[in-house]
């Protein structure tokens, strides 16, 4: 007996099958890349968007709050808009097109990810990280655009690289592989936008290599409108006294997953994220985050601040793999969040798994409500209740922010939480 | 300027009634110490003054210039002029001291329906009472409280009380964990905003702090009431013979 049952496809389902099926002939990509995308959108066809029987995926059910995807409108215009920080060489992303024209700083060689498509140099890039791995499978079936970014061995950029995504309606999937050499110093600012309230799905993945002795500020600052779906993910490997400092801020989207999955792969690597969801409205955010301790002597922090109003819903989920070679592992995650409200709601899932004895790893998550004895100090200073609530908020946050010491970019995403905070505090 | 009637009150939490029948009052341009042993209600009277919502007012009232204060919150209350120096001053990690100091000030200012103040006017007020108070620019640039030594936390009260220019001081405390150093340099920062139209509450363990802060008023609480009221003279009473005869004698 045949018990195999083909699935009901869901609404969004079937519109990211038919997405594809739309563009054979039209997505770029050689003969290699065309048929990872046919196996990959086969997998999405048969084993459907996940949903919360797949482990990865309990606290956001993909298939369930993905309701449907946003059709494409051809007038639609995304404007691009200023720097974050003054001075940022921008590299402009419209509607899932990558903009090439402009110069890039020394020592940085920008590509099209389009032409590595068409080459075929980007096939291997695109396999999945795992049967779970629904945003590479929708990204890689689906994508057009992007770039590629090399910055050669000793290159120190002294301004930031912005690579700006703005988004007007309909769906948009890039990628952005990028190699830093080693000894550069960068810090990149990688921001997603939306310039009006039509609905739009975009997903990105970013493959992030950070050579030896590298020192690197990666910023997401996901700004994305109220009906927009926003499907994120970063992968990246550390080589031998590597650097990466990942600060991720969700400040708007309906939907939003971001997932973080690195690797240390030489000693003395140091890795640090930091993350700031700030929710509100009936939005559903979820940070993934794994990393794998693969080799002895690597260290990694991770602080995540989660605030939530309304009827918000947050999940932060983070998984530190520690190798049964990578002695002298030092590794701690802290998840804290500031319920503001009694509908709002988040899931905390850390997980130690850890193979070798001699190591140093922790976690802890704490949820609290506004510290009374903090709000009450300062009502008694004549702060009215509504204003001194604000503070705290932004306080609870702002305190990781400012570990960056860059005065400009502390100002501007002060900034940012601040305008997000007046319009839901 | 404050007048408290037949004042009791409780914890919101769990009913314990720390206030059971208090009266006092205070007039403009005078200093009132309150003493007394562990557990009167000394810094229970203190939160209540404040508006602190942990406490319930369930009888009497509180009259400041003549008008109730019992249903205004306490920022209203500070906006009108009621400060307390708290005995413990609350660290506020991230909230940077010169902007809440700024926000404070200019809240108040907006309350009573006057102009913010400019950015180099709230310096230069900053700048002069710091100065006053020995208070380092670095203490300044640290969030509110934060890493501050319990002196330092207990002249930052002062600073606050000063930039904030308030007619009714309670000060809940404020010698305890004081070098006489400190006390003096505190001392002085009260002694200088005595004024014939604002008045000042010294709650204090000890006679020491009044042979700085010199009262024309003092009063025992015990068990949520006054028990004796007396001038500077009183205190030194108490000083020397402790609380043990008063307390039989109300008993």
């Amino acid at each position: 007996m045949n018990m195999q049952q083909a699935i009901k496809m869901t609404a969004a389902e079937t519109a990211l099958v038919d997405a594809y099926t739309a563009q054979i002939g039209d997505l770029p990509g050689d003969g290699s890349v065309l048929s990872v995308r046919d196996t990959l959108v086969h997998e999405l066809r048969t084993a459907g968007l996940p949903t919360r029987r797949v482990e990865s995926w309990h606290y956001t059910d993909l298939r369930t709050l993905l309701r449907a995807v946003p059709a494409a409108d051809p007038t639609a215009f995304a404007d691009r808009v200023e720097a974050l920080v003054a001075g940022s060489t921008v590299l402009s992303v419209r509607n899932g097109h990558a903009d090439l024209k402009g110069n890039a700083p020394e020592g940085v060689t920008i590509r099209s990810y389009t032409d590595s498509l068409l080459d075929g140099s980007a096939a291997a890039g695109l396999a999945v990280l795992g049967s779970d791995d629904a945003i590479g499978r929708i990204n890689g079936g689906l994508v057009r655009g992007g770039l590629e970014l090399t910055i050669a061995d000793g290159t120190e950029l002294e301004d930031p690289l912005e690579i700006q995504l703005v988004q007007s309606m309909g769906q948009a999937h890039t990628r952005f592989p990028v190699s830093f050499g080693a000894g550069t110093k960068a810090t990149v600012i990688e921001r997603h936008l939306s310039t009006d309230a039509g609905e739009s799905l975009v997903s990105t993945v970013n493959d992030v290599t950070v050579g030896e002795g590298a020192d690197i500020i990666w910023i997401i600052l996901q700004q994305q409108g109220v009906a927009d779906t926003h499907l994120g993910q970063i992968r990246f490997d550390l080589a031998k006294d590597a650097k990466l400092y990942l600060f991720v801020i969700n400040a708007g989207g309906k939907l939003v997953r971001q997932e973080i999955h690195g690797k240390t792969s030489g000693e003395g690597a140091d890795f640090k994220l930091r993350g700031i969801n700030l929710l509100g409205g009936e939005s559903h955010t979820d940070v993934t985050f794994t990393l794998g301790h693969n080799v002895p002597h690597t260290t990694s922090t991770e602080i995540i601040r989660n605030v939530v109003f309304d009827r918000a819903k947050g999940v932060f989920q983070g998984k530190i793999l520690v190798a049964k070679d990578a002695q002298k592992t030092d590794a701690r995650m802290a998840c804290n969040t500031l319920l503001l409200s009694d509908d709002a709601d988040l899931s905390s899932k850390p997980e130690l798994e850890i193979f070798a004895d001699d190591v140093q790893c922790g976690h802890g998550a704490t949820v609290t409500d506004i510290d009374h004895t903090q709000l009450f100090y300062m009502l008694a200073r004549g702060i009215p209740e509504n204003k001194a609530r604000a503070m705290l908020v932004n306080a609870f946050v702002a305190e990781i922010v400012e570990e960056l010491e860059d005065e400009p970019l502390v100002e501007a995403l002060e900034g940012v939480i601040s305008t997000w905070l007046d319009k839901h505090a | 300027m404050l007048e408290i009637k037949n004042l009791h009150a409780r914890i919101a939490e769990d009913g314990t009634e720390i206030i059971r029948g208090l009266d006092l009052t205070v007039k403009a341009g005078e200093v009132a110490a309150i003493m007394g042993p562990n557990g009167s209600g000394k810094s229970t009277l203190s939160y209540i003054l404040s508006g602190r919502e942990d406490y319930e007012v369930t009888e009497g009232d509180i009259l400041y210039n003549g008008e109730s204060i019992l249903e205004l919150d306490a920022s209203e209350r500070a906006a009108m002029g009621i400060f307390l120096a708290f005995q413990y001053p609350v660290e506020i990690p991230g909230v940077a001291t010169m902007q809440f100091l700024k926000v404070a000030m200019n809240e108040q200012r907006k309350y009573r329906g006057e102009d913010e103040l400019t950015t180099p006017e709230f310096m230069r007020r900053v700048k002069a009472a710091a100065a006053e108070l020995k208070i380092a620019p670095e203490m300044l640039r640290r969030p509110v409280n934060v890493g501050f030594s319990g002196g330092e936390k207990k002249r930052a009260e002062i600073l606050q009380m000063a930039l904030l220019e308030p007619k009714l001081c309670v000060l809940d405390e404020t010698d305890s964990g004081l070098d006489i150093d400190a006390l003096k340099i505190v001392a002085d920062g009260v002694n200088a905003l005595r004024s014939p139209d604002r008045a000042v509450i010294v709650i204090t363990h000890y006679q020491r702090l009044l042979d700085y802060i010199i009262p024309d008023t003092v009063h025992v609480l015990y068990k949520g009431q006054v028990i004796k009221s007396g001038d500077k003279t009183l205190a030194h009473e108490l000083e020397a013979n402790g609380y043990a005869d008063l307390i039989e004698a109300a008993a």
